[in-house]
């Protein structure tokens, strides 16, 4: 559960309980949803640990300090280039819990299937799912199945939840941005959101383009390791990288300045974008991180996350500054500058 | 992308602009309209103000396609998609424009209304074809870009003989709306607004070529500089235009050689002129009704116009009272001076047309140039 938190709500009127309906855009990452989660989540579940705001979060018991994250997974297609709804289930939480710089330990699975989904694709799934699962290792250790009449669903819904362990000396949180800090991305944007979109039928243009889906856990170790006092960890999923960092932004009450030409973008991704008016600044990443650390960090951090099969592209992309209105700004290639905005609702094409 | 990246090149950006400090007159003020969305966005985008000498300001013009569509037509499109049986296809950025009551095509689709979103005019067609039991409308909407794909589906549903094809016209004329601009009082009378020169379409030239525009060069001593949409483009369109400003001439120049010719796409405007005819007027968001410009379906293709098909009254609705869209469209004011723009009208809950398409004035100025406002940099002392 991600938000703009409760530090500042600028440009926005409250939901319309009475008449208002759920849109798509209330689940697209972007102003809209994160308005959703605060005047309505927020304030009837509210609590210390949900007041947290990260993508997981942090709870003490006998063990230790612990991370706890939930992630529902739909997804169209259900099979794309580069992965699958299977091992973007236990990615996406993976790496919700690593961005504590916590340990994985456990996670559960629900599915929703929907009546008359082949039980071979089903195989598919569930086989990828351990599969990734594997790898971590973390273990699968409970679960639930729900069926749906046809119609009442899209084939498959998963959610999984898990559970981590955060080492001793490492306090990694969105609202502990600096002015003077750098902003690092750990590599390409935007290529899950544009391989899935590529993959649905009603496109004519083909790509080799695969999605970046990974589990994070092992970057981020070895990032932990190395610069055991980074300040914020984020994986920038729906909204893509503007809303993750429009997120940090506004917790940690600074502004940013971002500069084009380091962000690391696929040729076959700007060309999409392109052609579909769209930017990917704004599209999905499955498998990318972002790390915000002390200006005497950073190239320490850099050369970790650059000899990591998973950082090989990692850049440093801009710093953070002071600024009152928390705004994300870019210095655009041309020269000029742009705020770099949160999204409201779903990228739409434009025509012209 | 290699053939793109180059136009938009920073050097070369910083070479031009340099230029145009060096020619631009200290002594006076350019006041240069660029009339397209697209434009709009670009320059927003790419922050080409910033690049820009503090006495060139950039007025943003009504060229934005979803902007002009009145709130009648798209209360009309609304009744159309909650008809029983019908699925409504329409472009992206049109689904979120609100009615005055806050509803929108993206709102009845929430409560059930079958709204699909294409990509381009050839989509529709192929949800006619495999939704045989539905009628389809494809809510038709832009400037010439737009229109020949149009006229191509509905030539090929003929062809089909697809019956349950319709399209619900509402495309429009960019030069007619140019000459509404400058035959507006606040320019030609009062004085209200100054305008110099105007930075021509990039892709409605590409169909009906750089000839159009020489008679508002001419008639109304303006210079128009037809440019591409990439940034390098923009800035040396204004370039060309503080040239001519500055040698006192008003010509037709093109800077988008490379896709622009004299007569335009004689295919393209052969297709438009076997569908379309011109209709007497047409109500557009700001400019009001506007004489000969914009397109209607020619009756021998009437079982594909909805219009015919269905019942369509005529709505000519206002707009919401504090919006200021129409002044903005017409250049008259500036995003800035509409009391709601960031407040109660926001991308997220646009009461305007300019405020939802990234390129309507006011959406582009929220997303990409409200820091401005904080740095106090670029102010339009004219107005």
């Amino acid at each position: 559960m991600q938000s703009s938190a409760n530090k500042k709500h600028a440009y926005t009127r409250t939901l319309d309980f009475k008449t208002g309906c759920v849109e798509m855009m209330h689940g697209s990452g972007g102003r809209a949803m994160a308005q959703l989660i605060d005047q309505l989540f927020m304030k009837a579940f509210d609590n210390d640990i949900l007041r947290q705001m990260n993508d997981q979060a942090g709870f003490t018991s006998a063990g230790g300090r612990m991370v706890m994250a939930t992630d529902s997974h739909v997804i169209t297609p259900l099979f794309f280039p580069g992965g699958d709804i299977g091992c973007l289930s236990v990615h996406g939480t993976i790496n919700d819990v690593v961005m504590a710089g916590a340990k994985p330990l456990y996670l559960s699975a629900g599915f929703i299937l929907e009546e008359g989904f082949p039980l071979g694709d089903l195989k598919r799934i569930v086989e990828s799912m351990a599969a990734a699962a594997r790898v971590i290792p973390v273990p699968i250790i409970t679960g639930d199945t729900k069926v749906v009449e046809r119609g009442s669903g899209d084939g498959v819904f998963i959610t999984t939840t898990g559970i981590g362990r955060i080492p001793e000396n490492v306090f990694i949180s969105s609202e502990r941005a600096k002015p003077g800090d750098s902003i690092l991305i750990s590599g390409t944007i935007g290529d899950h959101g544009i391989a899935v979109m590529l993959a649905r039928e009603d496109f004519a243009f083909q790509s080799s383009l695969e999605s970046d889906t990974a589990s994070l856990h092992d970057l981020v170790s070895v990032m932990v390791e190395a610069v055991p006092g980074i300040h914020v960890l984020r994986d920038p999923t729906r909204g893509g990288v503007a809303a993750a960092l429009n997120e940090i932004a506004q917790q940690s009450g600074a502004g940013m300045m971002l500069f084009e030409e380091r962000i690391p973008v696929k040729p076959e991704v700007s060309a999409a974008c392109e052609f579909l008016g769209f930017d990917p600044m704004y599209v999905a990443n499955e498998g990318k991180l972002i790390a915000v650390c002390a200006p005497e960090d950073t190239d320490r951090l850099l050369d970790t996350m650059r000899a990591h099969p998973l950082g090989r592209n990692a850049a440093v992309i801009g710093e953070i500054i002071a600024d009152s209105h928390y705004f994300v700004q870019m210095k655009t290639r041309f020269g000029g500058t742009h705020v770099v905005d949160w999204l409201s609702g779903d990228q739409l094409p434009r025509i012209c | 992308m290699k053939y793109i990246e180059a136009f938009r090149d920073g050097r070369l950006a910083r070479k031009i602009a340099g230029q145009i400090a060096k020619e631009a007159d200290p002594r006076r003020h350019y006041y240069l309209m660029e009339f397209c969305g697209g434009h709009t966005h670009a320059i927003s985008r790419y922050g080409i103000v910033d690049l820009l000498p503090t006495h060139i300001y950039m007025i943003h013009g009504p060229g934005c396609p979803v902007c002009v569509l009145p709130m009648g037509r798209l209360e009309n499109a609304i009744q159309l998609a909650q008809t029983p049986g019908v699925i409504l296809c329409s472009y992206g950025d049109m689904l979120r424009i609100p009615t005055a009551k806050g509803n929108s095509l993206l709102k009845v689709k929430s409560r059930g209304a079958d709204i699909r979103m294409v990509y381009s005019s050839s989509e529709a067609l192929d949800i006619a074809r495999q939704n045989p039991d539905k009628c389809i409308v494809f809510l038709a909407i832009g400037f010439e870009t737009t229109t020949p794909p149009t006229a191509v589906v509905i030539k090929q549903a003929q062809a089909l003989g697809l019956s349950n094809f319709t399209v619900f016209c509402n495309h429009v004329l960019t030069p007619s709306a140019i000459s509404h601009v400058l035959l507006s009082p606040e320019i030609r009378q009062l004085g209200q607004v100054r305008l110099d020169g105007f930075i021509g379409p990039a892709h409605v030239s590409t169909v009906i070529g750089s000839r159009p525009y020489e008679y508002f060069a001419e008639e109304f001593q303006k210079p128009v500089v037809i440019a591409g949409f990439e940034p390098l483009d923009v800035i040396q369109a204004v370039l060309m235009l503080v040239r001519q400003i500055n040698e006192g001439r008003a010509e037709v120049e093109n800077e988008f050689t490379r896709a622009v010719l004299p007569h335009g796409n004689i295919k393209a405007q052969k297709l438009v002129a076997d569908v379309f005819e011109l209709r007497r007027s047409f109500e557009w968001r700001g400019l009001g009704h506007v004489p000969y410009s914009a397109l209607r379906i020619k009756s021998c293709f009437a079982d594909f116009d909805a219009e015919q098909r269905f019942e369509i009254p005529a709505l000519s609705l206002p707009d919401h009272k504090a919006c200021e869209c129409g002044a903005i469209l017409r250049g008259v004011k500036h995003p800035r001076d509409c009391k709601i723009f960031g407040t109660v009208c926001t991308p997220d809950n646009p009461i305007g047309s300019c405020m939802v398409s990234s390129e309507g004035a006011c959406a582009a100025y929220f997303r990409y140039g409200r820091f401005r406002d904080n740095q106090s940099q670029h102010e339009m002392a004219g107005h």
